[in-house]
This record gives structure tokens, sequence and C-alpha cells, in this order.
């Protein structure tokens, strides 16, 4: 124990006398560490927030779109099809065991108009259980009836932002008229605030209303472009979507062997889907990071090797008046040791700086993982093992009466 | 019993296909206090006889009892820890460790000691070889803060720490102007009168050798002469007759006296 006290001791005082030169070695490190925790910080971060906003989201949505449309070769992109009916969607309410509630949509995006002010937006034609399946409430006045869908009332909920740009901030804008695409809408409602979804856009920059009405009076069309249902048990979500699929699969008459004509997708899976792309971003970033640590290790060795060639002549002394080869090995293992390890910490601070510092200005979520500090740790300790070895091993090996007549 | 007693020690390198025949077979006997000077031409085997008697390489035949231990045989480790504890060393380059201080240099031997060594401890014995060589006062100096004798007469110190049983010096003053070789002869000379130390000093410089009560020279693998001085030269007389030493930064050059 002693006797590593003492080396510790000489291996710091050999590091003092070039200061300039073991801050610069250790600077490799540090930024190599600090890559490292922040990368993986940052990854982390966006994985959660994903998580986050999924579970937001809910997990027992169920989507169905109509899709896959081939035109003469040409798929079009989902929703384009009009494969998809109200017939579909009423066989899912009454066949399909484990729905609990289930929501006919059709959107478009136009300008929606109140007084002098304007605003492009979304607009989702759905259903009276829309509220339920999204777990989204009102908070101003109130959601559409069954009665209004029926009759294909001309009524609007307002998403937040909508109402916020058309009537302004904290205002209940409920019995005011507004014009989409030149149609007086009744404001009966507006939907609390929900934030951005999972691909990032601003889901209260939008406005629902019967999707009766937004098929025959803004887009004219019959069929609807997608369902969405919420199973009735969270872990039911992907039984749910197979028998969805096998359903449709017979009233659309698609023999076996032939690609479905909709699709049908959990938000579980795209929760999954999200989550693995990130999570290979955060493996991709940790990958570069941990190149500028191999470099910063090399760099080590590097500097290890000059400092024994250069300080032969100090080895052989050393030898001289009683230094085992042992004592010598341990000396530069443990120079190489110190460096890396307090290059690493060094780095990890200023990794957790960097997370912090990324958090609080440029407002990306990070998020510090244990695991990350631990590697960046570890690999430092393992860094300073490998790349010193070889030049202690060198300094070990010297013949005394060579290294004192080194000039 | 002598400190170092050598019997017919041989010493052959191969270079590439040729064997150099370094020693040819050497006895010598050194008793405890002895200031014995190793001289001869380059090529003749002083060094490597020094090298021997030092534990810094191994004989290939012969016997070397230092201290009535046979060390012609020992491991590197081993070897390692007799030079640590028996012998002091003192080189021509003063080979002392830069941007540390003269203390700390002068401690060195004792990390390495192979019993524990309290760094008090340490300090003290020290501060004791720097009072020795006449150096107490400059002990927090860097060795670039010392003159070429002052470097030497801490290496000095740096070889006295662990009382070693022989004091070998390679070539000390071969570095040094006149006049600062006196005063570093001066040194060796009253640790060898004072406190009857025995010292080795290899030099190929003859007025250099006289300094020692004994001389032996070496050609050609052989030792060819070995005489006890007749005529010993006296740094301590010599230095008195010199001029008195330059004044430098208003302190005098310290010359060993106390």
């Amino acid at each position: 124990m002693m006797r590593i006290l003492m080396i510790l001791r000489v291996a710091l005082k050999a590091l003092n006398r070039n200061k300039m030169r073991t801050a610069l070695t250790m600077l490799g490190m540090i930024i190599g560490v600090a890559a490292v925790i922040a990368m993986v910080a940052l990854g982390k971060g966006a994985q959660s927030s994903i998580e986050n906003q999924i579970k937001s989201a809910g997990t027992n949505i169920i989507n169905v779109y109509a899709g896959n449309f081939m035109s003469g070769g040409v798929r079009q992109g989902s929703g384009a099809a009009n494969t998809l009916t109200i017939e579909d969607a009423n066989a899912i309410r009454t066949e399909v065991q484990g729905v609990q509630y289930l929501a006919i949509g059709v959107n478009t995006r136009t300008q929606v108009i109140a007084g002098n002010q304007n605003w492009s937006t979304r607009v989702n034609g759905s259903e009276v259980d829309w509220p339920a399946i999204r777990t989204w409430d009102v908070k101003y006045g109130s959601f559409f009836t069954q009665q209004d869908v029926n009759s294909s009332a001309k009524v609007v909920v307002l998403g937040s932002t909508v109402s916020t740009n058309l009537f302004g901030e904290d205002t209940d804008p409920t019995g005011q008229v507004i014009r989409i695409k030149n149609q007086p809408f009744k404001v009966i409602g507006v939907m609390a605030s929900k934030g951005s979804s999972t691909g990032g856009d601003d889901q209260d920059d939008s406005v629902v209303i019967p999707y009766t009405t937004c098929q025959k009076k803004l887009m004219g069309i019959q069929h609807i472009q997608n369902i969405t249902v919420s199973a009735a048990q969270a872990g039911e979500v992907s039984a749910v979507a197979e028998r969805i699929t096998a359903l449709l699969r017979v009233r659309h008459k698609i023999v076996q062997g032939d690609t479905d004509d909709f699709m049908v997708r959990t938000l579980e899976e795209m929760a999954a889907m999200r989550t693995e792309t990130t999570r290979t971003m955060t493996y991709l970033l940790a990958g570069i990071a941990g190149v500028s640590l191999l470099v910063g290790g090399i760099g080590i060795m590097n500097i290890m090797l000059v400092s024994v060639t250069e300080r032969t002549r100090e080895i052989g002394l050393r030898m001289a008046i009683g230094a085992r080869s042992g004592d010598v090995l341990m000396q530069f293992l443990v120079e190489a040791i110190v460096l890396s390890i307090f290059g690493g910490s060094i780095g990890i601070a200023l990794g957790f700086g960097i997370s912090w510092g990324v958090t609080e200005f440029l407002t990306w979520p990070t998020t510090i993982s244990s695991d990350a500090v631990l590697l960046a740790f570890g690999f430092s300790a393992m860094v300073g093992i490998f790349f010193g070895f070889y030049p202690a091993t060198k300094a070990a090996k010297l013949d005394p009466i060579e290294a004192l007549r080194f000039e | 019993m002598p400190v170092i007693s050598v019997r017919d020690l041989k010493k052959t390198y191969v270079v590439g296909d040729i064997q150099v025949h370094a020693l040819r077979g050497v006895d010598v006997d050194v008793e405890q206090g002895e200031f014995l000077s190793v001289t001869g031409p380059s090529g003749s085997g002083k060094s490597t006889f020094m090298h021997i008697l030092g534990c810094l390489d191994r004989p290939t035949s012969g016997r070397y009892i230092l201290d009535g231990q046979d060390v012609s045989t020992m491991s590197r480790d081993e070897l390692a820890k007799v030079r640590n504890h028996r012998i002091g060393f003192v080189f021509q380059g003063f080979n002392l460790l830069s941007r540390t201080s003269a203390i700390e240099n002068v401690e060195l031997p004792l990390l390495y000691s192979r019993q524990q060594i309290k760094g008090s401890e340490r300090h003290k014995r020290a501060r004791a070889a720097l009072e020795i060589v006449g150096l107490l006062e400059r002990s927090h100096h860097h060795p670039n803060q010392l003159s070429g004798g002052q470097q030497q007469r801490v290496a000095i110190a740096r070889a006295l720490i662990n009382n070693p049983s022989i004091l070998l010096a390679d070539e000390p003053t071969g570095n040094l102007d006149t006049r600062t070789s006196i005063e570093v002869m001066d040194v060796f000379q009253r640790l060898n009168i004072e406190r009857n130390i025995t010292i080795l000093l290899i030099t190929h410089e003859h007025d250099i050798a006289e300094y020692g009560t004994r001389t032996i020279a070496f050609r050609d693998g052989h030792i060819v002469s070995d005489q006890r001085n007749t005529v010993r030269r006296m740094a301590r007389a010599e230095l008195a007759a010199l001029p008195p030493p330059e004044i430098l930064n208003g302190s005098t050059v310290a010359v060993g006296a106390k």
C-alpha cells in the first residue's frame, strides 16, 4: 500500500515537472470523455422525450389508414386511396372484439378566418369519441355531439394554438363564428393544450369538426381517410390490430399473397420504431465520440513514448540508485493512468457541463446516464493501462548502463 | 575482511561474430577506508570493471564479494537492492532530476529503499547528507540554480544518503573546471579521511588519480599496475594556495569548509 502511494507520488511529481505537456495530453482525454458523455446524454434525452410523448398520446391507439393504392404502377401515399369506407368503420365497430372507441377521420389543410385574423391550419373531421380516444380534454365550451355528426352541422372545436392566433390568449371564443373555406362555422369549444406530437408538430395547431361536415362541405368526398381505434385493454393492442387487419382483408376481398390496400399502425409500433431510430443515433454519436477517446489514448501513448526516450538518463539513474524494473514499469504505467483518469474525470465534469448547457440554452432534452459515465471512466482507465503499458515496458527493459550513457 | 574482493573476474561481450574480452581475469582486494583510483585508457576495461563493481552488470565468470556477500550471481532485482543499500554512485554528468529541488534529489534513493521510510525521516537524513557536502542552505534550489560544482556535491549527498559501503565515482570531475574539480576532490577526501568511507574513483587523468591512496591501472582487460600513492595530493592545501573564489551574487561559492 505504502509502495503504491510512493509510486503515485513519484508519478505525480514527474507529471508536475512538465505541466504544459501534461495538460495538453490530458486535453485529448478530456475532449474524448466529455464528447462521449454529452453525446450519449443527448441521445438518451431524445429517446426519453419521445417515450414521454408517446405515453401522453396514449399507447392503446390503433390507426387504420387507406393506402398502398397502386395506380398504374405508381404507389400513392397513405390516405390517398379511397379504399376505406364508412361501412368498414362500422364493421370494425360491431365485429371486432376489444375495441373501446372508434372515430372515423378525414382531414384537410386550409385557411381559417375570424374577423380580421386568419390562420392556416389542419382541419380534422372526426367523431364524438375522438377526445376519449386521444385522452384530450375540452377547455372551453364542449365537443360536438352525435346530433352534429348526423346533421353535418357547421360547428368547430379549436385547438389552443388556433384559438390564440384568432382570438388572442386566454379568451373564450365560444359562440363566435369563424369562416372555413368561406363557410361560417360556429365555435362551440376549445381543446386543452397538448403540446407537440411524436413527429414534432404542434398538435394544438388544428381544429376539429364533424367528419360528415368535412366530407360534404369542405372536401366533397364520399370515402374516409382513416379510422382511429382505441383498444379496451392496453395489452391487447396488437391483437386488436391483427383482428382489424383480418376483417378488412376479407371486406376488401384481398386474396392471400396480395398486399393490403390499407395500413394498420399502432403507436406501440411507432414508439418502438422511433426509439430504435434514436437508439441507433445514440450509438452512432457515442461511436464517433469513442473514436476521439481512442485518439486521446494514442496521444497518451505518443507522449509517454517521447517521455521515456527523453528521460532515458533519468531512468538509468533511478535504476542505478536502486529502482527495480518493476518500479520503473509501475512509475510509467501510473503516470499514464493518472493522465487518463485525471483527464477522464475532468472530461466527465465537462460532459455534465455541456449537457446542462445544451438543455439550458438550446432547450434540447438531455439525460446523463450513469452507464455512460461509468463506461467513459472505465474506458479512460483502460486506455491509460493499454496505451501506457508499451512505453512503460520499454522503460523497464532499459539497461541501466546504456541508459546512463544516453545523450 | 576487505570491502571488495574480486577473484579472476572475466567479462566477455559478443558483438556480432566477434567476442570482445573486456576483462580477462582481474584480482583485487579493497580494504575499508581506502581511496582507490582506477585509471586506464578508453577500451582498457576500467568502465566494465566499474559497472560490475557497481552491480550494474554481472561478470561472465569469476567472483565478486561485496561486504562478505557474493553478488556475482544475483538476479536483476537483487542487484537493484544491493545498489540501493550498499553503493553510492557519482556520475560525470551529475544526473540530477531537473525541476526538482536539491533535497528531493538527495531523498530519491530512499524512495526505492526496501524498508519504508517516513517522509519526516527522509527529510532529516537528506538534510544531514546536504550538510556533509556543505549545501544545506541551498536545499530548495533546483539544479539549474546551482553551479556545476554544487550540482556534483548534491549528487555526492545523494550517494551518501543510504550510508553505502562504497562510493563509486565515475569521472566526477570530467565536466568541471580545475578549481571546481579540486573542490569536489576535497569533498571526497574529507569523506574518506573524516568518515572512513571507501571510495573508488574512475578517472583517465593522472593528476586526479593522485588524490587517492592507491592507484590501479588497466590495459587490455588486465590490471597492469597496482601501487600505493607515495605522494598524495591534498585538495584542502591546494585550495588554500589558490586565489580566493570569485564572488557571485554576494555569496561565496562554498568550499566545503565547515
